[in-house]
């Protein structure tokens, strides 16, 4: 058991330090200069050239990478070549953002797709189920691009509902809080819905034709124990799987509803980075968005052994 | 070949992967262990129509297809032309779904912005297929130290922020149509590779597989003969789900400003546009069509790949 | 130890007499029919079946696999899905119609009155619990017994079951133990809350044979012990041999014979029955003695053959198979049933000319000369 996650978590911090590395070549490779950014493109050589010793990008690729992590190692991510604004701060500011959204995206998601999927997968093919698939086609069809515009049309400029734009940290006003963060959380949930549901309800489709259920009949349970002790635990896999991804593809891609609701967090902060090379950013972020999405893996992968105890079988 | 459904998850995608393709031991076992008395067999081989939605399906991708490929000959304004004495037109007779704030035609732009969305969803997923599938079959048929190490670089790719490289490679090299498709389509290798090495894998130690290879075919024989048939149903019903994805990726990029540059009209810039400068409360309609239109293409695109998937009785999972 | 507490506590809505001592038997099937309707068209997977167990007493069924045995236990049960199946006939158990029946009083006699014991412990058993919970919910269900005595009762069971240190295994999950020790678990499982009748669907084929021989010897065991019913479905006439007091042996979802144990073996009147023995390996045949296999394939249950359903593979048909159905009768003895035109006799066909009319009837491959010798 404790060697199975030792295994996992070292190959995952494998993957992280990779990743790292792949950011920071990326943005250093390509060219583009964060010159032309700071100082504006008409600028001399001469001026340049200073600016490019003052931020040790003269130096060989290897060295500053190696000063980075350094840096890094002893909690300094650097600061903002534009703003000076330190990364550290960025992150700290951003990223509550990025993770309340996901929270609040996963929980709607999870509590609509799982009862939904253990009603509809018992009786697969009625009209109930067939309605509730094919409305998850619909949301499947709905990126948050589109539904955003759509829902800050409804709900915040024809029904003044909720606000289209707007940001209380949580710790100053919850309440005004959540108001601002349910139309952009909502804006990320359709697709997580449909994902999950038709997942868990084709695994439970499976799982009900297994003997084990039918054993489970034959002790005389109820249909609503044997769905809820007996089915749904090991129809949880790939649910659990895509969740997995899901998430870690929100970790950086919830950069549209916060480009279009004007939240600072940590995926528009990247973009934006990106874009305007400005390297300690990108690396910093991407850094954390890293490790994040190794931590997550590693939670995933805890929550496969919950699920399922065979597989930490050697 | 170990018993996929018992090992469990060694990482994310690779658990949705070999879900979605559980080895041939597992296959053969749950055959086995089921006394197939007439009811199970039976009822699994009843294939189910297609249904009214897939040929509704079919109908809208076919006619989004005709009007992108000959919106040059159909009598439609320029798509950039702006008509500055109809600026924010309602639908009307001339305009049949109105005008955008710069009085340029909606249902010009609708047609001609069609084309950016299926160039690059089809063109870029066909790069992915093409490398990516090649890769991925040799890969999963030999195994073996190449298999091993391409394995490993896809997962590793995959896990990069994919939106980071894209954004990076776009800032750099440029975001015309071409360019776009380039760097979305090698951005799909890895993803076409673990699927159709996961499927190549699961036919390499089959029966037939083996039979023909002690009868003395060759290696690309079997690749082509054998093998290549039995993968192709599940990179096309993949390749299609991916498309979607693809779109959705490249409407993101448009929503940002980040894909073609204006005035070439696309989905995404349009559906910016119509958000942008308060047009959402003035002019509505300039986001409602291309968001409507991106809707009924993924929708589309979606059930047609699921149909395929059911068809092909491949298990469902997520791409 | 384990007390049937059943209709003592008052919890119970139905009641079960106790019929073990009267004359009038546990388990009564009239005339049942089972078709699943496929997108090819009608499985008729049971076709007109009944049969009685007496309390306390073991019914072997016996057939090939698609003969419909499995899903006739599952009919008795009433486990079948509602979708897709048509149902007729009656079931009943213990004075009670279980076709009758609604699903929540199916579900009081599932499990407390009524269990069952499935092929493979390995798809059977819940992968993801561990084996103790297994057994405790249908304790803490049927028995209402509290977490703490359905506990000690389950590492009794497992004990009685012969499984080593119970105490531990309890917290075992199934992919833990081996492929004996799993179906031993299935039988505490079907026994937990004793009883009256145990439908035990193969319970032996996945195992390997010297195990088989214990798990069904330790069944025989606390079927005495606990003067349990059982019916023991395979597809392995050897099996039930020396283990059934009766013996039904069913061809394309009906019963082509039926006598008690000892009868069938000394009179067999079926050639199918005869066609089930000779498949039989024995140790006394001299080595390089060849089993005879059963020519042909089971017949189709959606458009099964006109007359006789095993004509078709029968080395002694005759037209008359061909073209009737024959109906099950006795002749002799009134508890020895059979479905043939031409009953064997003594090993012999009572076929007019019966070798010669199987090699007109082009049938070469067959010699039917070994068929009919006695071994």
């Amino acid at each position: 058991m404790t060697k199975y996650f030792i295994k996992r978590f070292l190959q995952l911090v494998v993957v992280a330090f990779i990743i790292s590395v792949l950011v920071f070549l990326l943005v250093h490779l390509l060219p583009g200069d964060p010159s032309v950014t700071i100082l504006g493109p008409n600028d001399t050589a001469h001026n340049r050239a200073i600016l490019f010793k003052q931020l040790g990008l003269n130096k060989p690729l290897l060295q500053q990478y190696t000063t980075w992590l350094n840096a890094v190692f002893h909690g300094n991510l650097g600061q903002s070549y534009l703003n000076h604004e330190s990364v550290t701060h960025i992150v700290a500011t951003g990223a509550p953002i990025d993770i309340e959204l996901i929270v609040i995206s996963q929980v709607i998601a999870f509590a609509v797709a799982i009862p939904l999927a253990l009603i509809t997968s018992r009786r697969p093919n009625r009209a109930f189920d067939n309605v509730s698939t094919t409305t998850t086609f619909g949301l499947l069809a709905l990126p948050p691009f589109v539904i955003a515009p759509i829902m800050v049309a409804v709900f915040a400029v024809s029904l003044h509902w909720f606000p289209a734009t707007g940001y209380v940290p949580l710790t100053q006003d919850p309440a005004t809080n959540l108001h601002d963060m349910i139309l952009p959380s909502l804006a990320i949930t359709a697709g997580s819905i449909a994902v999950y549901y038709r997942l868990l309800r084709s695994d439970l489709i499976s799982t009900l034709q297994e003997d084990f259920i039918t054993m489970a009949r034959s002790k005389g349970l109820s249909n609503r124990r044997i769905m809820l002790r007996h089915a749904f635990r090991p129809s949880t896999f790939s649910l659990l799987a895509a969740a997995g991804v899901n998430i870690g593809a929100l970790l950086a891609g919830t950069f549209i509803v916060e480009y279009l609701f004007a939240l600072s967090g940590l995926g528009y902060s990247l973009v934006q980075a990106v874009q305007q090379r400005d390297y300690l950013v990108v690396q910093g972020i991407s850094l954390v968005v890293a490790i994040a999405y190794v931590v997550l893996q590693f939670i995933i992968d805890f929550l496969f052994t919950v699920v399922d105890p065979r597989v930490v079988r050697e | 070949m170990p018993d996929d459904r018992e090992l469990g998850g060694s990482d994310a995608s690779d658990q949705l992967l070999t879900n979605m393709f559980p080895g041939q031991a597992a296959t053969d076992e749950m055959v086995l262990s089921r006394e197939t008395e007439a009811l199970e067999s039976d009822d699994i081989l009843v294939t189910k129509p297609l249904g009214f939605l897939f040929w509704m399906a079919i109908g809208w991708l076919g006619l989004v297809f005709l009007l992108a490929v000959f919106a040059n000959l159909l009598p439609l304004p320029n798509p950039d032309f702006q008509n500055y004495s109809a600026i924010n037109a309602t639908p009307n007779i001339h305009h049949l779904l109105g005008t955008d704030d710069l009085g340029r035609d909606l249902l010009s732009r609708l047609i001609f912005g069609a084309r950016v969305s299926l160039i690059v969803g089809f063109a870029s997923v066909a790069i992915g297929t093409i490398v990516g599938g090649t890769l991925g079959l040799i890969s999963g048929f030999k195994g073996g130290s190449l298999d091993i190490s391409l394995n490993a670089a896809s997962f590793v790719l995959l896990a990069f922020p994919a939106i980071v490289a894209v954004i990076a490679i776009v800032a750099f090299w440029g975001s015309s149509l071409l360019k776009i498709t380039i760097i979305i389509g090698v951005g799909t290798i890895p993803l076409m590779f673990r699927v159709v090495r996961a499927s190549s894998l699961s036919f390499a130690n089959r029966d037939f597989v083996i039979a023909a290879r002690t009868m003395g075919a060759t290696t690309p024989r079997i690749l082509f003969r054998e093998i290549l048939p039995n993968v192709v149903p599940v990179a096309v019903t993949f390749g299609l789900i991916t498309v979607a994805g693809v779109i959705v990726l490249e409407g993101s990029l448009a929503f940002l400003g980040l894909s073609v540059p204006p005035p070439t009209p696309s989905w995404g810039n349009m559906i910016s546009e119509g958000t942008a400068n308060g047009n959402l409360s003035i002019n509505p309609y300039i986001m409602l069509w291309p968001a409507a239109a991106m809707f009924l293409l993924l929708l589309s695109i979606n059930l047609i790949g699921d149909r395929m998937r059911q068809r092909f009785d491949i298990r469902e999972g997520l791409l | 130890m384990i007390g049937r507490r059943g209709p003592q506590n008052g919890k119970r809505a139905l009641e079960f007499p106790d019929v073990g001592e009267s004359d009038e038997p546990l388990l009564v099937v009239e005339n049942l029919h089972t078709s699943f309707r496929t997108g090819r068209g009608t499985v008729h997977a049971v076709d007109g079946v009944s049969l009685t167990v007496a309390a306390g007493t073991t019914l072997g069924i016996v057939g090939e696999s698609g003969s419909g045995k499995t899903v006739l236990a599952r009919s008795i049960m009433g486990l079948l899905p509602v979708r897709d199946v048509i149902k007729s006939g009656t079931v009943h158990f213990a004075g009670h119609d279980l076709t009758a029946m609604e699903p929540d009083q199916l579900r009081e006699i599932w499990g407390a009155e009524l269990s069952m014991i499935f092929q493979d412990p390995m798809t059977a058993l819940n992968p993801v619990k561990r084996i103790g919970i297994q057994i405790t919910e249908s304790l803490r269900l049927h028995l209402d017994m509290d977490r703490k005595e359905a506990d000690a009762t389950a590492v009794e069971l497992l004990r009685s079951v012969g499984i080593p240190s119970p105490e531990q295994r309890v917290r075992w999950y199934p992919f833990q133990l081996s492929g004996g020790m799993r179906q031993r678990v299935m039988i505490a499982i079907a026994l937990a809350c004793a009883p009256r009748l145990i439908m035990a669907d193969e319970p032996t084929t996945g195992l390997d044979v010297t195990v088989q021989a214990q798990i069904l010897d330790l069944l025989g065991k606390l079927q005495r012990e606990r003067h349990m019913a059982v019916i023991l479905v395979t597809h392995d006439l050897g099996v039930v041999a020396d283990r059934a007091d009766e013996i039904v042996v069913m061809y394309a979802g009906r019963v082509v014979e039926r006598a008690p144990t000892r009868t069938l073996f000394a009179e067999t009147h079926m050639p199918y029955t005869r066609a089930l023995m000779e498949s039989i390996p024995r140790l006394a045949d001299p080595s390089g003695t060849r089993l005879q296999a059963i020519p042909g394939r089971p017949p189709d249950l959606i458009h099964p053959p006109k007359g006789c359903r095993f004509a078709p593979r029968c080395a002694f048909a005759q037209d008359k198979c061909r073209e009737s159905d024959p109906p099950l009768r006795t002749a002799g003895s009134p508890d020895h049933l059979f479905a043939c035109w031409f009953p064997l006799v003594h090993g012999t066909s009572t076929a007019p000319s019966a070798s010669a009319s199987a090699s007109a009837a082009g049938d070469t491959t067959i010699d039917p000369g070994p068929v009919v010798q006695s071994p």
